[in-house]
């Protein structure tokens, strides 16, 4: 598995604060708050409306899974949004978002999107993450739960794909499809 | 089917046609109500059902799935299922998704009915 860090990513939650942090409980009733929270601070940020979109849906599609897959809908477990907003480096501004739980563990490369030549319900949230944002890593927290981490710049990144970017993807992994 | 607070569905038959029109947003929370009333549109045994998007602010992948259950009972069973009204967010969840070339999409109710 070949995952490529935006630069400054890997070390940025380790040499400052985040600018918002959220603690919410895994209560659907509380998803759309989050998301319009999140998109309303990517508005600040100078994110066009389209990264704004895509950052509240994809925050909204992690944290379904959270709860339906993570949690087994349970609704009273925990959940911390983190996010740091991230200078211009010449793709617009951008936001680091980290979602953390403290759901059982899953070995990161098991959490897969269908493949979607496969057309049924379900087995989509992680498709749709992966390929709204510009960078998603899932790893294991200590001692227990899941970390989640999003970075999202408002201008694409110029010249050909790097595929290498989005190199989560195992389709042959349905058992942990989200 | 009691609505929730960011769903109301409006459901009217229009000759062979039944119109699913809800109103808000389909997330996790309004998928369940939604499936009961694509539900109640095929017990109807229309020749199409035409789901009129035009009322959603907000879709994610609950939703779908939703929709996607009805295309399969609707290939099943033999009739259409026609969405209509898509705004960009919603349309732009059903192209990540690739499925903007499974489902039949129109740009509003009316073009459902007359095609």
């Amino acid at each position: 598995m070949t995952v490529s860090r935006p630069a400054g990513a890997e070390t940025l939650v380790e040499t400052r604060s985040p600018e918002v942090t959220l603690h919410m409980c895994s209560d659907p009733r509380f998803l759309a708050g989050a998301r319009g929270l999140l998109s309303s601070v990517a508005e600040k940020a100078g994110l066009s409306a389209t990264s704004c979109a895509q950052v509240a849906l994809a925050l909204d599609e992690a944290l379904c899974n959270v709860i339906r897959h993570g949690y087994k809908r349970r609704t009273d477990a925990p959940i911390w949004i983190k996010l740091w907003l991230l200078p211009d480096s010449g793709r617009g501004p951008g936001m680091q978002i980290v979602i953390e739980d403290e759901a059982p563990h899953v070995e990161p490369e098991q959490i897969a999107g269908r493949d979607l030549c496969d057309i049924r319900p379900g087995g989509l949230g992680v498709h749709i993450i992966r390929e709204v944002m510009d960078f998603a890593e899932y790893s294991k927290r200590q001692p227990v739960g899941m970390r989640l981490t999003l970075v999202k710049y408002d201008r694409p990144k110029a010249g050909p794909a790097d595929p290498a970017d989005k190199t989560l993807e195992n389709p042959a992994a349905r058992a942990g499809e989200r | 089917m009691a609505d929730q607070p960011g769903l109301t569905v409006r459901f009217e038959q229009v000759g062979k046609a039944v119109v699913v029109t809800p109103q808000g947003e389909i997330a996790y929370s309004e998928a369940p109500q939604f499936r009961q009333w694509l539900r109640k549109a095929q017990d109807a045994k229309p020749e199409r059902i035409v789901v009129d998007l035009t009322g959603i602010e907000y879709m994610n992948t609950p939703g779908v799935a939703t929709l996607v259950e009805a295309l399969q009972m609707a290939k099943k069973n033999r009739y259409r299922l026609i969405l209509a009204g898509l705004n960009t967010n919603v349309r732009s969840v059903f192209e990540v998704a690739r499925l903007h070339t499974v489902f039949e999409i129109v740009e509003t109710k009316d073009a459902a009915l007359a095609s």
